[in-house]
């Protein structure tokens, strides 16, 4: 498969004008400034959207499915992340969203919030086995399931194997309409309403196994107009009849900010981090084994959690406090209650993880240890040479990194301007001297 | 026959800097392409040994050779040295300050740990002089 294939954040190069704003902000240095454009290196890339979010020039953009590819399905159902409930005003009841949805085309709505109520129950159940991990990692988000395979290797093996709320719902979703309406499963079609981009590339190269059970992401922002719109209908129209389908828990919703998942796995020594630097510092702190007792750690590239995705409409405080109060509205139900065991068996082979996740050795000089070394070698002499500055004028986010791409054969060291500057500089001493020497 | 030979100099009681010189370490191993288990090993023992010389030593520095055959990490300092090898290198024996201990560190198992997680260990220390430690790590390829 192409490499570009692999990612959701892309470029529009008429938009970039070459600045380094995505370049020094990028968490695992996977963006390099070329002929004046920004470019992705792909195996290094996480697609934790840093970079959307950085870019004045909005040149960095995610890739997601239009509304309308819905209709590739006969039957399509909407499964709306959590976070799509933090998005408007005085929203009361989670359900008028389900209704707008249905009034926007789809066939039935499921709550993802449904899917971490069940992967909540499969987790803690993981937690109790005598040979689990500690600390366990939490698998939801996979931006930084990306950054442990490229960073962190060593921690793959602590990563928990549930699968992602969104597959969990997207396999019970499809399984009871099936049954409901006496339907063949390839004639529905599973959306998730996405605040991020690593989702859209979760869905299309799954972390941990082969296939995924959703058929497509599109992202709030497209939907929040026409959504928007169809919730001032819903006032007067005043609610629909009661659906069957089981409802969330206030725990599942909840997993819309950092710390929910922790909450509602009723794990005390559970650790919740958020924005992808947080995230790799105390990943360090973990290989370091500087926190012993640690038994969960929920990790979230996106400062405040999922609501705080790149590309969703309301800014991420309002949003994290719209899902705190709607949560403290809804009844208190214990995980436990809402989700049985058999429940969660009932997903057999789809609830956990069928393929190892393997670590991407994006970072490696050389397949080669020995000459590996005599590159690193190199790197250190000719990072002497470099100024220091990571000004992020050559285009490499850092002196360093310059110093490596130097080495690997992606630029020279001309590329450096201080470098350049003192060339120049003595040339146009030799130029003198040799006028003055030949001067008649 | 080493390679590849990088010095990393520590202070003592700099606790903005404690930390660093074990991240870079840890990160030019990951460009090496250094096995993720030997990795982890060595961060624990790294970071321990770094800590010590925040804490314990007047200063000093980790060093840092690696060969095809394996990563030796030296860590040299100057300071009070240790009276009684082994009883510190006995769990839960500690001198630190009841002020670092209340930054989480000095439970007393830096030692043990290191040579624990490193395929050989030796400690030299003279009192009044300051300690030597050499952690040999194998790169099992």
């Amino acid at each position: 498969m192409a490499a570009n294939n692999l990612h959701s954040v892309k470029l529009d190069k008429g938009k970039c004008v070459g600045c380094t704003s995505c370049l020094k902000r990028c968490p695992t240095e996977a963006i390099r400034i070329r002929k004046g454009r920004a470019t992705i290196i792909d195996e290094l890339c996480i697609d934790c959207g840093e970079c959307i979010r950085v870019c004045q020039q909005h040149a960095k953009i995610a890739v997601t499915d239009p509304l309308s590819s819905i209709n590739r399905f006969k039957y399509k159902i909407a499964l709306p992340a959590p976070t799509l409930y933090g998005q408007f005003k005085k929203l009361s009841d989670i359900s008028s969203i389900s209704r707008g949805l249905l009034r926007m085309g789809f066939s039935d709505v499921f709550d993802v919030a449904r899917g971490a109520d069940i992967a909540s129950r499969a987790i803690m159940e993981k937690l109790k086995s005598p040979n689990c991990p500690h600390p366990l990692i939490s698998s939801a988000c996979p931006a930084v399931l990306r950054l442990i395979q490229v960073r962190f290797p060593e921690l793959i093996e602590n990563v928990v194997d549930v699968r992602s709320p969104m597959e969990i719902a997207a396999t019970v979703a499809r399984k009871e309409f099936c049954e409901k309406h006496g339907v063949r499963p390839e004639e529905v079609g599973c959306f998730f309403i996405t605040p991020c981009a690593s989702k859209a590339t979760a869905i299309r190269n799954p972390i941990g196994h082969e296939k995924s059970a959703v058929d497509g992401a599109i992202s709030i922002i497209e939907i929040y107009g026409l959504l928007s719109s169809q919730l001032r209908r819903d006032k007067s129209a005043q609610a629909a009849e009661d659906s069957e389908q089981k409802k969330c828990t206030a725990l599942g919703i909840g997993w819309a900010r950092t710390g929910g998942e922790s909450l509602a796995i009723e794990e005390e020594e559970a650790l919740a981090v958020d924005g992808i630097e947080n995230v790799s510092k105390v990943l360090e702190e973990i290989e370091n084994d500087r926190l012993p007792d640690l038994k969960y750690f929920e990790g979230l590239a996106c400062d405040g959690g999922c609501v705080g995705g790149p590309i969703v409409f309301e800014n991420v405080y309002i949003a994290r406090n719209r899902i705190r109060k709607l949560v403290v509205d809804l009844p208190k139900e214990k995980i436990s209650d809402a989700v049985s065991l058999e429940e969660v068996r009932s997903l057999g082979n789809d609830l956990c993880f069928d393929k190892p996740i393997r670590p991407i050795e994006a970072m490696k000089l050389d397949q080669d240890f020995a000459e590996a070394l005599k590159k690193m070698d190199r790197i250190e002499e000719i990072a002497k040479q470099l100024p220091g500055l990571d000004c992020g004028s050559c285009g490499s986010p850092t002196c360093r990194a310059l110093a490596e791409d130097i080495v690997c054969g992606y630029a020279r060291e001309l590329d450096c301007l201080f470098l350049l500057k003192q060339k120049v500089s003595e040339m146009a001493k030799q130029m003198v001297e040799i006028s003055e020497l030949t001067r008649e | 026959m080493s390679i590849l030979k990088e010095e990393f100099p520590v202070e003592a009681m700099d606790f903005v800097t404690a930390g660093e010189a074990s991240a870079q370490i840890k990160r030019l191993l990951k460009k090496l392409g250094v096995d993720p288990g030997v990795i982890r090993r060595l961060s624990i023992a790294c970071y321990e040994a770094e800590i010590n010389l925040v804490i314990h030593s007047d200063g000093g520095k980790l060093t840092l050779e690696m060969n095809p055959e394996n990563v030796s990490l030296i860590s040299e300092d100057v300071g009070p040295g240790i009276p009684d090898i082994d009883l510190a290198m006995s769990e839960g024996y500690s001198t630190a300050s009841d002020d670092v201990r209340m930054m989480g560190f000095g439970a007393g198992m830096g030692l043990a740990n290191m040579a624990r997680n490193a395929d050989r260990f030796h400690i030299d220390s003279k009192v009044g002089e300051g300690t030597r430690i050499e952690m040999i790590f194998d790169i099992n390829k």
